[in-house]
């Protein structure tokens, strides 16, 4: 059976939560193996990804976690002429998705981005993408090479039976390829008790009709009463209420949650882009004509600094 | 300092952007725009220009005739000169095509620093600065929301999933930069006719040394098999406050199990 790499990301010992689902769709389409790069004793690790399907851990060490990038292109090369792969699995970070990139360069295949889906035909392994938001559905695949895929949280079913998880070394020594550092981090380490905004089940986005940023905790507030994920349009990230990892859209997350609700967003195409396929969409806006209400399963026109609090009331009440 | 800025024609966001089910690619009859993102690498680039004296920044696209457009909306900014890759056979190359082609132009002209956009809104992979680096044999440095250059250092913020990094490294390099990067400036009446008369370089696959063999959809890495159109949302209920619109709204949540 040939080999499907999953480039597993990891804190310490912890696979990412990405990781299991990655296995599993890579133990419907052949050998899942995980690819890992760290500065530490793998045991731990290799031990988690076992559980989770891997049948072989391959682990690259690196002296710190200070170089990007490069250090996962060498190792999943290395992995790639180490055996018979027949694809490349990885999630949706930055880090991944940049590696993979690289990596179609580097040992010629193709670069399949943000799948929602992956299977196999009678034309090989293939990916399901959506494009322009949506709008459209796309079945690819590789041409030429090797298919090496990026995948969306939350679009496999089911998970892989456990595998041994027997550890091999990749040696990345000989890479020469010149690297950028970090040098310092400012990102959020306490966990956050609200969901993911990619994988949410209810994602609850604020927009400018909430004019300050002290005003957007009313949304934060909506969303913690679902138990949500909080998003924003880029006219709330422009005001400064919310960072920009928050911005749902064309140039931001795409959402596809069980439920969506707008607060105070007008709809305009580039936010539509990024959550028409939730399959339900709320809407609160004051203005009638707001594009928003096109895309809008229950749509309430009226001011969302009364209507919200109401809400948020009334689902808790529910709630019990 | 010699700066190459990437730029991508592409379907305006405001219009109706559609795949074509019979050729399987973008339908690119309707209304092209240079991307936004791309036009704020060219600010940021001539901001640095404006810094480093002695610097150029040169306008680079690979597309169809028209995508002379955008190359002219960047000089009419204030770039100094273009390069156009154009030849029917890179149509329909994908990414990794795409970054061989733009290499081929790059490299003999020994840039030091290459600018993209982190992420077209077009084909969405992000991809194509990463596999430039790569084919290129720099640093990258991606995703930036800020970029400073000091000497031969080259750093800025790059935008993760969960916050932030401050990041380095040194030139040569290919950055990217996100839409938080600069406010693109408008070209004033003087750049615009200035524009015309700036050299712009056109490169076919033979000044490029690509194999036919290796270009344009038929020799594709990546294939589109399938496409086909999401049907259209159909109405839902829109209800105006009277006092009772929140409550009408949790029964409605209620009823579809999503309280
Ligand atoms: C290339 C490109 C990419 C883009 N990418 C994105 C993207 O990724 N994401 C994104 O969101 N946008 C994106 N945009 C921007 C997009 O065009 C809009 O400018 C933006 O979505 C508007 O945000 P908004 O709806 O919050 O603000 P507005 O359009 O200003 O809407 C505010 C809404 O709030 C309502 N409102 C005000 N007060 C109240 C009140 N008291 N009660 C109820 N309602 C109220 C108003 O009626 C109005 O409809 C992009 C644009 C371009 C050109
Ligand atoms: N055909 C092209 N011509 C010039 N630059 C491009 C082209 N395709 C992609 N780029 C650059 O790469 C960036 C990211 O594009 P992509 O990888 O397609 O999402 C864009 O913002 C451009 O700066």
């Amino acid at each position: 059976m040939s080999t499907i790499l999953v480039l597993a990301e990891h804190t310490d010992s912890t696979p990412a939560s990405n990781v299991a689902e990655l296995l599993a769709a890579a133990s419907q389409l052949g050998e899942p193996s995980a690819v890992v790069v760290t500065s530490s004793d793998a045991a731990a690790l290799a031990s988690a990804l076992g559980s989770l399907g891997a049948a072989t851990v391959q682990v690259a060490t690196v002296p710190d976690g200070g170089a990007l990038v490069t250090p996962l292109v060498a190792a999943l090369a290395a992995a790639v002429a180490a055996g018979d792969v027949a694809a490349v699995l990885v999630g949706t970070s930055l880090d991944s998705r940049e590696a993979a990139a690289r990596l179609a360069v580097r040992v010629g295949g193709a670069y399949l981005s943000d799948a929602v889906g992956v299977g196999s035909s009678g034309d090989g392994i293939t990916v399901t993408q959506q494009a322009f938001g949506g709008a459209f559905t796309v079945t690819s695949g590789a041409g030429r090479g090797i298919p090496i895929i990026s995948m969306r949280p939350h679009s496999v079913e089911g998970s892989a039976p456990a595998g041994a998880g027997t550890v091999s070394a990749l040696d990345i020594s000989g890479d020469t390829a010149p690297t950028s550092r970090v040098t310092a981090r400012h990102e959020k380490t306490e966990a956050s008790t609200r969901p993911d905004l990619q994988a949410a089940e209810v994602v609850v986005s604020g927009g400018r009709g909430l004019g300050s940023q002290e005003k957007f905790v009313l949304v934060e507030e909506l969303a913690d009463a679902f138990g949500a994920a909080v998003g924003a349009s880029r006219a709330a990230v422009d005001a400064g209420y919310v960072p920009q990892s928050y911005q749902v859209g064309q140039t931001g997350v795409t959402v596809s949650p069980n439920l969506y609700i707008a607060v105070g967003i007008s709809g305009a195409i580039q936010h539509k882009a990024g959550m028409q396929t939730a399959k339900t969409i709320v809407a609160i806006n004051k203005d009638g004509d707001a594009p928003i209400f096109d895309v809008a399963d229950f749509g309430i026109v009226g001011d969302l600094f009364t209507v919200v609090p109401q809400l948020i009331e009334a689902v808790k009440a529910r709630k019990g | 300092m010699k700066i190459a800025v990437l730029v991508k024609e592409v379907p305006d966001t405001w219009g109706d952007r559609r795949l074509d089910p019979s050729t399987k690619r973008v339908d690119r009859s309707s209304d092209v725009v240079v991307d936004e993102v791309d036009e704020k690498a060219v600010e940021i680039a001539l901001q640095l220009q404006a810094a480093n004296a002695g610097s150029t920044v040169t306008v680079v696209t690979m597309g169809p005739k028209r995508a002379l457009d955008s190359l002219r909306k960047g000089l009419a900014m204030g770039a100094d000169s273009a390069i156009h890759l154009v030849d029917d056979g890179l149509a329909g190359s994908d990414a990794v095509q795409t970054s061989a082609a733009l290499a081929a132009a790059l490299a003999p002209r020994g840039f030091d620093l290459v600018i993209a956009g982190n992420e077209s809104t077009d084909g969405r992979t992000a991809a194509v600065p990463a596999m430039l680096a790569e084919r290129l044999g720099v640093a990258q440095l991606t995703a930036l929301r800020t970029l400073h250059v000091s000497g031969s250092t080259v750093s800025g913020e790059r935008v993760t999933d969960d916050g932030y990094v401050d990041v380095e490294t040194s030139l040569p390099a290919v950055v990217s930069v996100n839409e938080q990067i600069a406010e693109a400036r408008y070209p004033s009446f003087k750049g615009i006719m200035g524009a015309k008369k700036k050299p712009v370089e056109v490169l076919g696959l033979g000044d490029l040394g690509l194999a036919a063999g290796d270009t344009g959809a038929a020799n594709s890495w990546s294939v589109v098999h399938d496409v086909t159109a999401r049907p259209a949302r159909t109405g839902g209920t829109i209800v105006t406050d009277d006092g009772t619109a929140a409550t009408q709204l949790a029964d409605y949540l209620a009823a579809a199990k999503l309280i």
